[in-house]
C-alpha cells in the first residue's frame, strides 16, 4: 500500500462504496428519461460484484455515476453514493478528481480510444504516479515497468517505448488495465472491458481481472452483458432490467437457483453445453424493452413475463415499481418480484424455437483449393531496391470443404482468420486466385458480381452482422425490401412487388406497416429481421450469415436465431453460418469448420470438432468461451503472444508460434497433413491422431454439482 | 409491444421530412436570429419595388446625407451617392441579384463538386488520385487570382460570374463529399447493395448520398455566405455585372474614394452584405447545434 496519508487501504473500517436508493435521469428535449431507479449496492474490500444486463439497462449508468461522469443533461434525482461513507455529491470538482486518480479507477470497452495514440505507453503510465503520488521520473518508470509486469506483459521495456498502434488489442486492454492498477485504486470499475476483443484474448484479460482481484485486495465492478464472464471474475451480481436491479446475490446461488422470471428468461436464451438445437431449444423472451418513460407500473418485466398477474404484478408498491424481496433461507440473495415463491421452476418448460432435425439434401457448394491473396505495391524506395515490391496478403489458403442442401456450416475463427475474405468470394465482390468454387455445379470463384445473372445473385445473398448499418438509414424498410425484389427479378409488377414485400415481412415474423418505417425506428432485433428478410428475398439457395446476432442482445439473439433457423428449414436453404461465438456454433450447426489465420485448421461435423481428437486451436478456442452455467469444468488454456499478421505468417504450421501442444522443428517448417480422423472430420496438425485422441475434453459437466443446493 | 411503444407515421414525403428535420432549428437561438436576417432579405428582395422610394437607377440629388429631404418631399434615408441615386432603393435592389446569384452559385458548385467527391470517395485508387489532384490545383491558386483571369479573359457578363464562383467552391465541395463518402462506403448497407449488382452510381447516389444530407446541408449554409462575399468582392473589383443596375459590391467599389467625406455611401451597403452572411453562418452553426442534439 503506498498509503499518502488519509484514506487509503486498511484505514477506513466498513463497506468502500454503497449506493443508496439510488435514482439517476437523464434531461433530454423529451423531459426527464429515468435510467436507473432504486439502485442499492454495498460493496466491500476486495468484493467483486458483477452488473449484467442487456444494453438499455442503466448498468454504464450506474458507473457514470458512481465516477460522477453523469454529464450535462445527467444527474442523481434522488438517493446516495458513498465511498468510504462520503457522499460524492457532497465532493468539490478538486477533491473528486483526486478521488477518480487515486482511488477509483476505470477501465472501458474500447481499449484504443482509452490511450493517447500520440503519447509512447511508457509516458502515459509515469503521468500517473508523476502527477499523483509527486515521485521523480525514475521512481515513476520503475513503477510503470512493474506494474506492466503485474499484467503479464512480456518485455515491459519494449512496450514502455511502444506507441498505442504498436501494440495488439488485448495488450492495449492490459495497458489500461495497468494504468488504472497504477495509483493502487481501492475501487476498479469495468465496463464490458472485453467486449471488443477475440475470444482467447478475452480469456487471458479475464483471467488476469481474477488475479487482480485476489493480488491487489482491488473492489471492482464487472459490468457486462455476459453472463459467462461474470460468473468468471465476481463473487456478487447484480440483474439489471430496464433501470432496476431484479435480483441480486452470489453468484453460484443465482446462476443456480434464480428467482426472478427475467434471469431465467436470460439463461433460457443462451445457449450453454448440451444445449443443442433439436434437444433443448433456445427460449426467446418475447417483446422488447420498454423505453425508459414508458416503463408499466409495478413490475417493469410484466407484460413480457408469463407469470404475469394482473392485479399484483401491475401494483406500483415501491415508487413507480415494486420493492426487493429476500429470498428465504439465502441471505443476501433478493429478488424484485412478488410472485418469486409461487413459482415451480422445475414443472415450468417453456416452449423453445422448434425441434426435430432435417434431412439434408444434395450438395450445393463445393469449395476445393480455393486460395485468395491480395497483392500489396510497395512503392517504397527500399523496395524498388530490393526488387520487391509486391507483396501477397494469404487470407485464404487452400479452403477446402463441401456444404448441402439445408444444411449449416458454421465457419469459426478469430478477427483475422479470413473468414470474411471468403464471404466476399462467394458473393463475388472478390474472385479466387486459385481454386475451385463449385456452386450448383457451377465454378463462381472467378466470377465477380458484375458476371452473375439475377437469378444467380439472388440465390446467395448475405445477412450482415451490425443491425446499425445493414440498413440505409434514409429509405424506409418497404423500398429496400422492394428494391431486392426487384433486381433478382423476382416480380416486376408493382403491385406483385408490394405484395411479396408483404409476405417478407410476414415471413420474419414482422408487422406489414413496418414497410413504411425507417430504420432507425426500428430496434436492433427488427433490423437484423428485416436483414433476413432481405436475404431471402430471392429465395436463395445458399445464405452466407455474418455473425448475424453477435451485435444483439441475448434474448434478441435467441429470436434471430430461431427465426433464421425457421427459414432456412422451410426453404431448405443452405447456411452458411459465420460466427466467433462457439457455444452458438455448437448449439446451431451441423457441421463446423475452424479457421485460423486464412487456413482451416479442423472441419468436422459438429460433434466431432466438440470432442476429442481436437485441433489443439479449437482445444484453445473451446476452453476460451465463457459458460454461464456453474457445474461445467473447463481446461484452461491461455495462448500466448500475438495472433500474426496475414502479411507475414509463421512458415510451417500457421498456429506453430501461439500452440501450447507444439512437438518441435517440424512446426516451424513443413505444412501439416490433413490427417482424417473419420469421413469428413479433418485435423490440420502434425500430432499424430492417436494422441491427440487422448486428449481429456475441455467441457466436463459435473453433473451433480447443480443439483445440489449451493453452500451459504 | 413494438406497436405500443413506436406509433405508426403515415406515408410522409421527402421533402416534407426534410422539411420537419429543418424546423426543428426553432430550438436554437443562434439559428432562429440568422433565419430571422435571411428571411428579412428575402422578403425585401420580393417586395423591393413596393419598399424602395425611389426607382434605383434615377439619379436625383447628387451626395445628399442620410435624412435629407429630396425635391419632392420625399427623404433620402441613407442618403445618395455621388450621382444621386437613392442608396436605400438602390441596397433593397439590390438584395435581388445577390439572392438570385448566390444560391444559383452554390447549386451548380455542389452539382459539380458532389458527383466527384462520391466518385473519388466510393471508388477510390486512380478515380480519387485524378480528381484529388484537380481539386488540389485549383486550391491552390489564389481564389482572386483565378476570378481575375477567368472573368478577364471572357469577359464580365451574369453566366461568366456564376462560372467562376463555381468553379472556385467546387473543390471544397469535392473534398467533403470526399470524406463523407469514404467514411460511409464502409457501412453494411453499401456491401448489401454490391452484393446484389447495383450499379456503382445508384449506390453513390442512392445508398451513400442521402446519409451525407446532415453535413451538406450545414456546410450549403456557410457557402452561401462565402459566395455571397465573393459576389461582393467580384462587384467591388470592378468584375461584377456591369452598372448601372445595383449591385452591393459594385455600390461599395463606387463610392469607396468619397468613403472618407461621405461614408454612409460605403458603410450601408457593406452592413447589407454583412447582415446577410451573418444569417448564413448563424443558421449554420444552428443547423448543427440542433443535429448534434438529441
Amino acid at each position: 500500500m503506498t498509503g499518502n496519508g488519509s484514506g487509503r487501504h486498511g484505514d477506513y473500517e466498513g463497506p468502500i462504496l454503497e449506493c443508496k436508493n439510488l435514482s439517476i435521469s437523464y434531461f433530454t428535449r423529451a423531459g426527464e428519461i429515468p435510467a436507473v431507479v432504486d439502485f442499492n449496492l454495498t460493496l466491500n474490500q476486495g468484493d467483486s460484484v458483477g452488473l449484467v444486463g442487456e444494453s438499455g439497462c442503466g448498468k454504464s449508468t450506474v458507473a457514470m455515476a458512481i465516477m460522477q461522469y453523469l454529464g450535462n443533461n445527467g444527474g442523481i434525482v434522488g438517493g446516495q453514493v458513498l465511498y468510504k461513507g462520503r457522499d460524492l455529491a457532497t465532493l468539490s470538482e478538486e477533491e473528486l478528481r483526486q478521488l477518480r486518480g487515486n482511488e477509483i479507477a476505470m477501465v472501458y470497452q474500447e481499449p484504443m480510444a482509452s490511450l493517447n495514440p500520440s503519447m509512447t505507453l511508457g509516458r502515459q503510465l509515469m503521468e500517473v504516479p508523476l502527477y499523483h503520488d509527486d515521485v521523480n521520473e525514475e521512481e515513476a518508470a520503475k513503477r510503470a515497468r512493474k506494474i506492466l509486469a503485474d499484467v503479464d506483459l512480456p518485455d515491459p521495456d519494449r512496450v514502455m517505448a511502444s506507441y498505442p498502434h504498436q501494440i495488439s488489442g488485448g495488450q492495449q486492454q492490459r495497458v489500461v488495465i495497468a494504468m488504472a492498477l497504477l495509483s493502487n485504486p481501492t475501487l476498479l470499475l469495468l465496463d464490458e472491458p472485453t467486449t471488443a476483443l477475440d475470444v482467447t484474448v478475452e480469456a487471458g484479460i479475464i483471467e488476469l481481472i481474477a488475479e487482480i482481484a485476489k493480488k491487489f485486495n482491488t473492489s471492482m465492478i464487472y459490468i457486462s452483458h455476459n453472463l459467462g464472464l461474470i460468473l468468471a471474475t465476481c463473487d456478487r451480481v447484480n440483474v439489471m432490467y430496464s433501470g432496476v436491479v431484479v435480483e441480486e446475490g452470489k453468484v453460484k446461488v443465482v446462476f443456480d437457483h434464480m428467482r426472478h422470471p427475467y434471469t431465467k428468461g436470460l439463461f433460457n436464451a443462451i445457449p450453454l453445453p448440451g444445449a443443442d438445437k433439436t434437444v433443448r431449444p433456445l427460449v426467446p423472451i418475447r417483446g422488447q424493452l420498454p423505453l425508459p418513460h414508458e416503463r408499466p407500473p409495478g413490475c417493469y418485466f410484466g407484460p413480457r413475463c408469463d407469470f404475469f398477474q394482473a392485479g399484483r404484478c401491475d401494483v406500483p408498491t415501491h415508487g413507480s415499481t415494486i420493492a426487493m424481496r429476500p429470498v428465504d433461507g439465502k441471505p443476501g440473495h433478493v429478488v424484485r418480484c412478488v410472485r418469486w415463491d409461487e413459482i415451480d421452476w422445475d414443472a415450468h418448460m417453456p416452449e423453445g424455437v422448434s425441434g426435430e432435425s432435417i434431412s439434408m439434401g444434395d450438395e450445393v457448394l463445393s469449395v476445393s483449393n480455393m486460395r485468395k491473396y491480395y497483392e500489396l505495391h510497395d512503392n517504397s524506395i527500399a523496395a524498388l531496391i530490393k526488387g520487391k515490391r509486391v507483396r501477397y496478403v494469404k487470407a485464404n489458403e487452400s479452403i477446402s470443404f463441401i456444404a448441402h442442401e439445408s444444411e449449416t456450416v458454421a465457419i469459426v475463427g478469430e478477427s483475422g482468420c479470413g473468414k470474411s475474405t471468403f464471404a466476399k468470394v462467394l458473393m463475388g465482390l472478390e474472385t479466387a486466385t486459385d481454386g475451385e468454387v463449385l456452386f450448383n455445379g457451377q465454378d463462381i470463384s472467378n466470377q465477380p458480381v458484375q458476371k452473375r445473372s439475377p437469378a444467380q445473385i439472388g440465390s446467395v445473398q448475405m445477412i450482415f452482422q451490425n443491425p446499425f448499418d445493414t440498413l440505409n438509414p434514409s429509405h424506409s424498410v418497404g423500398s429496400q425490401l422492394a428494391r431486392v425484389i426487384k433486381k433478382f427479378g423476382v416480380e416486376t409488377n408493382k403491385n406483385r412487388i408490394e405484395q411479396r414485400v408483404m409476405e417478407l415481412l410476414d415471413l420474419v415474423k414482422l408487422p406489414r406497416d413496418f414497410a413504411r418505417r425507417r430504420p432507425r425506428q426500428l430496434s436492433g432485433g427488427q433490423k437484423q429481421r428485416v436483414g433476413i428478410a432481405r436475404a431471402f428475398a430471392g429465395n436463395p439457395a445458399m445464405v452466407v450469415a455474418d455473425e448475424p446476432v453477435s451485435a444483439l442482445d441475448v434474448s434478441v439473439q435467441a429470436a434471430v436465431t430461431g427465426l433464421l433457423m425457421d427459414i432456412q428449414r422451410e426453404f431448405r436453404t443452405t447456411l452458411l453460418f459465420i460466427s466467433h461465438d462457439l457455444s452458438l456454433v455448437r448449439y446451431l450447426a451441423d457441421r463446423v469448420v475452424v479457421m485460423y489465420l486464412g487456413s482451416i485448421m479442423e472441419q468436422g461435423t459438429t460433434d466431432e470438432v466438440f470432442a476429442p481428437p481436437y485441433h489443439p486451436y479449437t482445444e484453445a478456442l473451446l476452453s476460451a468461451v465463457p459458460i454461464a452455467d456453474t457445474s461445467i469444468e473447463k481446461k484452461r488454456i491461455i495462448l500466448e503472444g500475438n495472433l500474426p499478421s496475414v502479411m507475414n505468417p509463421p512458415k510451417g504450421c500457421p498456429f506453430h508460434t501461439r500452440c501450447p501442444r507444439k512437438i518441435g522443428r517440424i512446426c516451424e517448417t513443413e505444412t501439416p497433413p490433413f490427417a482424417e480422423d473419420s469421413e469428413g472430420h479433418v485435423i490440420f496438425c502434425h500430432i499424430p491422431l492417436e494422441e491427440l485422441r487422448k486428449v481429456e475434453p475441455v467441457i466436463v459437466q459435473a453433473d451433480t454439482a447443480s443439483d445440489q443446493p449451493a453452500a451459504e | 409491444m413494438a406497436e405500443q411503444v413506436l406509433s405508426i407515421p403515415p406515408r410522409e414525403s421527402p421533402v416534407w421530412r426534410m422539411f420537419k428535420s429543418l424546423a426543428l432549428i426553432r430550438e436554437s437561438v443562434v439559428g432562429m436570429v440568422g433565419l430571422a436576417l435571411i428571411v428579412f432579405w428575402v422578403l425585401v428582395a420580393v417586395f423591393a419595388n413596393v419598399l424602395a422610394p425611389f426607382p434605383p437607377n434615377a439619379t436625383i440629388m447628387p451626395m445628399a446625407m442620410p435624412g435629407t429631404v429630396g425635391p419632392d418631399g420625399s427623404v433620402f434615408w441613407l442618403g445618395t451617392d455621388h450621382i444621386g441615386r437613392d442608396i436605400l432603393s438602390r441596397i433593397i435592389y439590390g438584395s435581388r441579384r445577390v439572392l438570385i446569384f448566390a444560391p444559383v452559385a452554390t447549386f451548380c458548385a455542389y452539382a459539380l463538386g458532389t458527383p466527384m467527391g462520391l466518385a473519388a470517395g466510393y471508388r477510390r485508387g486512380m478515380t480519387d488520385d485524378v480528381l484529388s489532384f484537380i481539386a488540389n490545383i485549383i486550391l491552390s491558386f489564389p481564389v482572386l487570382v483565378l476570378y481575375v483571369i477567368i472573368i478577364a479573359t471572357v469577359g464580365a457578363s451574369a453566366i461568366n460570374i456564376l462560372v467562376a464562383v463555381t468553379f472556385a467552391s467546387a473543390p471544397g465541395i469535392f473534398r467533403i463529399v470526399r470524406g463523407l463518402a469514404l467514411d460511409l462506403r464502409n457501412r453494411e448497407y453499401v456491401y448489401a447493395a454490391e452484393t446484389r449488382g447495383e450499379s456503382p452510381w445508384r449506390i453513390m447516389l442512392v445508398e451513400i448520398l442521402p446519409n451525407a444530407r446532415g453535413p451538406l446541408i450545414v456546410d450549403a449554409c456557410l457557402r452561401l455566405g462565402y459566395v455571397i462575399i465573393t459576389i461582393g468582392v467580384l462587384g467591388f473589383l470592378g468584375l461584377g455585372l456591369p452598372p448601372p443596375d445595383p449591385d452591393w459590391g459594385g455600390m461599395i467599389n463606387e463610392t469607396r474614394a468619397l468613403a472618407t467625406s461621405f461614408p454612409h455611401m460605403t458603410i450601408y451597403p457593406v452592413i447589407a452584405i454583412s447582415s446577410l452572411v451573418l444569417g448564413f453562418n448563424l443558421l449554420a452553426d444552428g443547423l448543427r447545434e440542433v443535429s448534434l442534439r438529441d
